[in-house]
């Protein structure tokens, strides 16, 4: 690694854990970077003249006698119209063959945007499946994570929604993707950009667990040098933050702090908030989206690592398999998008949050049918009709794999509704249905 | 108060994230603050533990960059946050800076602004006159602050009587410039101004007496009103997992309660929510004064994002700023959003000071602090009998939706209304979650309630709402034994019953926040509402067989909704009023 002139070499380690090293060392600054034989750490404490540095790549093969060397700064990113295009590690090195790019070099973590000077979010995303459009609207500035199984196909629904919304530049952040999800990624934005618009930073299952906790920031500068200077529309997509969040707790442990709950560090929340609340919509247009992955266990999202990112995030999506129609939807009654209300009914029909709310409501009245269906008990003229509907719902407008329009959307759910079921029972303000329920 | 004029110094020993240690070389002040000198620039700092010579400081911004051997400063004082005209309308980070002063799209390290303007001039007309005996609190002026009926105050701080020697005539003033000298028993003698400053932690006490409240506070929301009302100086508190409409509901309150003073502290929750009071208050009417809602608010932002110990700050600082105003016999509403997120700061800094971790790692003195914290709301009587309140509503984020975790116990305590949300209702979209069976008000038991509500709502109006309440509760053991027996195996008219409370539900609770109309009720629509479906509940009805009933009252609802999207005693509203009377003459059982 880069070693500049005159600089002090320490040769002397005290203390070696799996993730940390301790030194003695003077004119350290906190969160300083450092290379140990060649590996890039950072200092993480420090107590009088005793520093403490967390080895990204892991200790493995360390002595008490490895060289290290201070840069004086904070982790870097060199940022220019160069990135576009490119596959880098957790360090903003090129993974892909290519030489390194130049460009500005910027600290990975940057100061939080006043409040005041942001904007609104009043944009919105169109992706296409109605399970986002039509019942849990994206808008541009907002965060929003995928909370999905690891058996479901979140990597591709999440790759399929990039490619269909209308952005500048999509950059993802991989944290312990497996090799072929990468490659997944990297080919199909391949296949259908050429990669113009399309930056990767990456970590492989391959690499460090400890390298990860750089990858949102590095990913998120980038996100910020665009929406900042080149005023464009940034889609940052992080998969998968449960990985990142492990890696926290990997380090909080090996500092010795008190875990909360789950085994997780106590600051879990500071630090996601940190990170996805670099979603922003900037006054002089630029914007970062941020849509992300929180896997799993069991689908128990009462896990500390989904539920402190659900009083983040704004809004979480759920896959489902409908087995009425065997098909992915995004789970109508979990899912949910906070700043939907800020286009729904605005920048699209206005019929929208009522039609909207009438199907979810058809279709939580038809879960209920569904359960008396199954205890054996005789069905009314209505929970036939409405589990009817629940079937068509699923999959003319719920199904992943459907493409429209938000206007194509509203006009097929009027017509579910007034091929099943009464006016009374769909309860729309009237003036909605005298202009869309179609006379006899 | 301490001397200011020396100032201790010390050096920095040790850092690990926000929390730093400093050898100091003299005396130590808890909760004392100190400045950091990084270059050219001062980092902010609190004290808060203490060993020997070794100050504990809790670092108000990052601290990367810092180095062993670093200077810093103490101040000799606590956390104080500037009093006086010029706070509605204002965006300020927990730390009481004004948000708007700062240049800049991102929030530089080290920046602090003014909280006040400096040069404003305010129109001020003194109440006081030379000779006059005066302390704490008592009012030496009106300052008119933007509309809001603004007093100027003998300093919090001072101790003992005082004499007003002279004040000035009535004008324009700047909160700096001397409008008044105060003689106290000694002889000597203090100038003082519109500003007064107030360490945050400690309440401001300068009133006679803090009384049970009796007074119902509107906030147009039915089923808080209606079901679970709160008082005026009352306090409340709202769990509820993630998605369950928390903070809809907390601006809905915000928006519409009957407040001279909003105060909203958005306390680590998410950026986008405080823009949206920022795009929003400004443009809103507000219905009580004819000018904007943003002209008697105050916005303490301290977003998840911004450093987690001005987030601890940051409560305190809306409190302080309450009290400031029902120090001017005004009623102010405080909403925190929320008080997990501050009780996340507490146990993030426990734990970098390795206390020991009491039940979640919180720390041990966790319901002392929250108990403590909501004790400073209330109604209370100035020395001139005049009475201000502080009303405090403050969200819980409870981990994984779990009622039972610590920050939702220890508030559950000392809050005398429980709004509980109810995910179950949020996901059939039947909001607001409120639950009705979970949800309480204490007050509502409070006889001093009942002796107000008797007086200026309706005689009957404790009674009727009990029975509301019953009806709801029976439609739910209904609802159980319908879903155990099914349809056919109970009597028809269980179903009624159920749909009776399925009417209430529909009717009463819940509410579009989202419409225009529907959103707010005032007071004496409610009550319209309710006699009219306390009517219906105590209407016989005839069916044949289950199916007709919900199918008759499920056109009931749809009419008597139709009447809450119409403007009150609109020709719309009596039109659908007119359509209800004729289906209940449909099925209505003759006598």
């Amino acid at each position: 690694m880069e070693k500049r002139a005159f600089q002090k070499i320490y040769c002397k380690l005290t203390n070696i854990t799996k993730a940390t090293i301790t030194l003695e060392a003077e004119g350290v600054g906190y969160k300083e970077l450092a290379y140990v034989d060649g590996r890039a750490a950072q200092v993480v404490k420090m107590i009088g003249s005793k520093v403490t540095l967390q080895v990204f790549s892991g200790t493995d093969g360390l002595s008490t006698d490895s060289e290290v060397v201070f840069t004086g700064e904070q982790p870097m990113l060199k940022v220019s119209e160069h990135l576009s295009g490119r596959f880098f590690n957790a360090y903003g090195k090129p993974i892909d063959g290519l030489p390194e790019i130049t460009g500005e070099e910027r600290p990975i973590e940057s100061p939080s945007v006043n409040p005041v000077r942001r904007v609104q979010p009043n944009q919105l995303i169109a992706t296409g499946v109605a399970g986002i459009d039509l019942n849990n609207t994206l808008v541009s500035g907002q965060k929003i994570p995928f909370f999905a199984d690891p058996d479901q196909p979140y990597n591709q629904i999440m790759a399929m929604i990039a490619l269909r919304a209308k952005v500048d530049k999509i950059i993802l952040g991989g944290m312990g993707l497996t090799w072929d999800d990468y490659l997944f990624f990297k080919n199909s934005f391949e296949q259908d950009h050429g990669l113009s618009k399309i930056i990767g930073f990456i970590n492989t299952t391959e690499d460090s667990p400890v390298e990860r906790l750089l990858i949102p920031d590095m990913a998120l500068t980038a996100a910020e040098y665009f929406a900042t200077e080149k005023n464009e529309k940034v889609l940052v997509l992080l998969t998968d933050m449960t990985q990142y969040c492990n890696s926290l707790s990997i380090v909080s442990n090996r500092m010795d702090q008190i875990p909360s709950k789950d085994s997780m560090p106590g600051s879990l929340y500071s630090d996601l908030a940190r990170l996805y609340e670099k979603a922003v919509q900037f006054p002089d247009g630029g914007n970062i989206t941020i849509l992300a992955v929180t896997t799993l266990s069991g689908s128990d999202i009462t896990h500390a690592i989904p539920d402190n990112t659900g009083y983040i995030t704004e809004g979480q999506l759920f896959l489902r398999k409908s087995t009425d129609v065997n098909k992915v939807i995004i789970d109508p009654f979990r899912s949910l998008s906070r700043l939907k209300q800020l286009v729904i009914g605005k920048t699209t029909r206005e019929d929208h949050p009522q039609v909207m709310n009438a199907a979810i409501r058809l279709y939580a009245d038809a879960a209920n049918s569904r359960t008396k269906m199954e205890n054996g008990f005789d069905l009314t003229d209505y929970d036939k009709r409405v589990l009817r509907f629940s079937e068509d719902y699923s999959r003319d407008i719920l199904a992943v794999d459907v493409n429209l329009e938000v206007d194509e959307m509203l006009d097929t759910t009027w017509d579910l509704f007034q091929r099943n079921l009464t006016k009374d029972e769909v309860g729309i303000k009237q003036e909605f249905v005298d202009r869309f329920w179609k006379k006899d | 108060m301490s001397n200011t004029e020396h100032k201790n110094k010390g050096i920095v020993t040790s850092i690990i994230a926000n929390l730093v240690m400093v050898k100091c070389d003299g005396a130590i002040q808890q909760n004392g603050i100190c400045y950091f000198i990084d270059g050219d620039k001062k980092i902010m700092g609190e004290v808060i533990k203490t060993v020997g010579d070794i100050a504990y400081v809790q670092v108000f911004e990052s601290t990367t960059g810092f180095k062993v051997g670093m200077e810093v400063e103490f101040t000799g004082h606590m956390l104080e946050v500037a009093l006086g005209p010029g706070i509605v309308t204002k965006n300020f980070d927990g730390l009481q800076n004004d948000l708007d002063k700062m240049t800049g799209v991102f929030l530089q390290r080290g920046e602090s602004t003014f909280a006040l303007e400096d040069d404003k001039k305010w129109p001020f007309k003194p109440l006081a006159k030379p000779g006059d005996k005066v302390a704490a609190g008592d009012w030496l002026a009106d300052v008119d602050e933007s509309g809001v009926p603004h007093k100027t105050m003998v300093p919090f701080k001072f101790k003992g009587e005082y004499t007003v020697v002279d004040i000035a005539a009535e004008g324009e003033y700047t909160v700096l410039e001397d409008i008044a000298t105060l003689e106290d028993a000694d002889g000597k003698k203090h100038k003082v101004q519109m500003m007064q400053k107030w360490p945050v932690k400690l309440p401001i006490q300068v009133h006679v007496e803090k009384e049970r409240p009796s007074k119902l506070f509107e906030t147009g929301v039915r089923v808080i009103d209606t079901m679970n009302p709160i008082l005026e100086g009352g306090t409340g508190f709202i769990p509820g997992p993630f998605g369950s409409g928390k903070t809809v509901l907390q601006h809905a309150i915000s928006k519409q309660a009957a407040a001279d003073i909003v105060i909203i502290a958005a306390c680590g929750e998410r950026a986008n929510e405080v823009v949206e009071i920022f795009t929003e208050f400004p443009e809103l009417d507000d219905p009580r004064t004819g000018k904007k809602l943003m002209e008697r608010t105050c916005i303490i932002a301290n977003t998840s994002n911004m450093p987690v110990a001005a987030r601890e700050a940051s409560v305190y600082t809306a409190m302080t700023i309450g009290e400031y105003y029902r120090a001017m016999g005004l009623r102010t509403i405080l909403l925190a959003d929320s008080t997990s997120r501050w009780a996340q700061a507490l146990r993030e800094m426990s734990n970098r000071l390795e206390e020991l971790p009491g039940p979640d790692a919180y720390p041990m003195d966790l319901s002392a602090v929250i108990s403590n914290y909501y004790s400073r709301a209330g109604r209370t009587t100035l020395r001139n009998g005049e009475k201000g309140s502080v009303t405090f509503i403050g969200t819980v984020s409870p981990a994984g939706g779990n009622l039972l975790e610590p920050v939702t116990e220890s508030t559950k305590k000392v809050a005398r209304c429980f709004f509980a949300l109810s995910q179950q209702r949020a996901d059939s979209k039947r909001y607001p979650a409120i639950d009705p069976m979970e949800s309480y008000s204490k007050y509502f038991e409070y006889p001093e309630f009942e002796k107000y509500a008797k007086e200026n709502i309706g005689d009957t109006w404790v009674d009727v709402v009990s029975d509301l309440k019953n009806s709801l509760i029976q439609g739910k053991e209904i609802y159980e034994q319908i879903n155990i027996l099914g349809d056919d195996g109970v009597p028809v008219t269980y179903h009624e019953t159920f749909w009776k409370s399925e009417l209430i539900d529909f009717v009463i609770l819940q509410q579009d926040a989202f419409d225009k109309i529907d959103c707010n009720t005032p007071l004496e629509r409610q009550k319209y509402m309710v006699e009219l479906v306390s009517k219906l509940i105590a209407t016989e009805f005839t069916f044949d067989n289950f199916e007709d009933v919900s199918a008759y009252f499920k056109r009931i609802i749809y009419t008597l909704r139709q009447m809450n999207y119409s403007q009150f005693k609109s020709d719309e509203f009596k039109k659908f009023e007119r359509e209800l009377n004729e289906l209940v003459n449909e099925r209505k059982v003759e006598e």
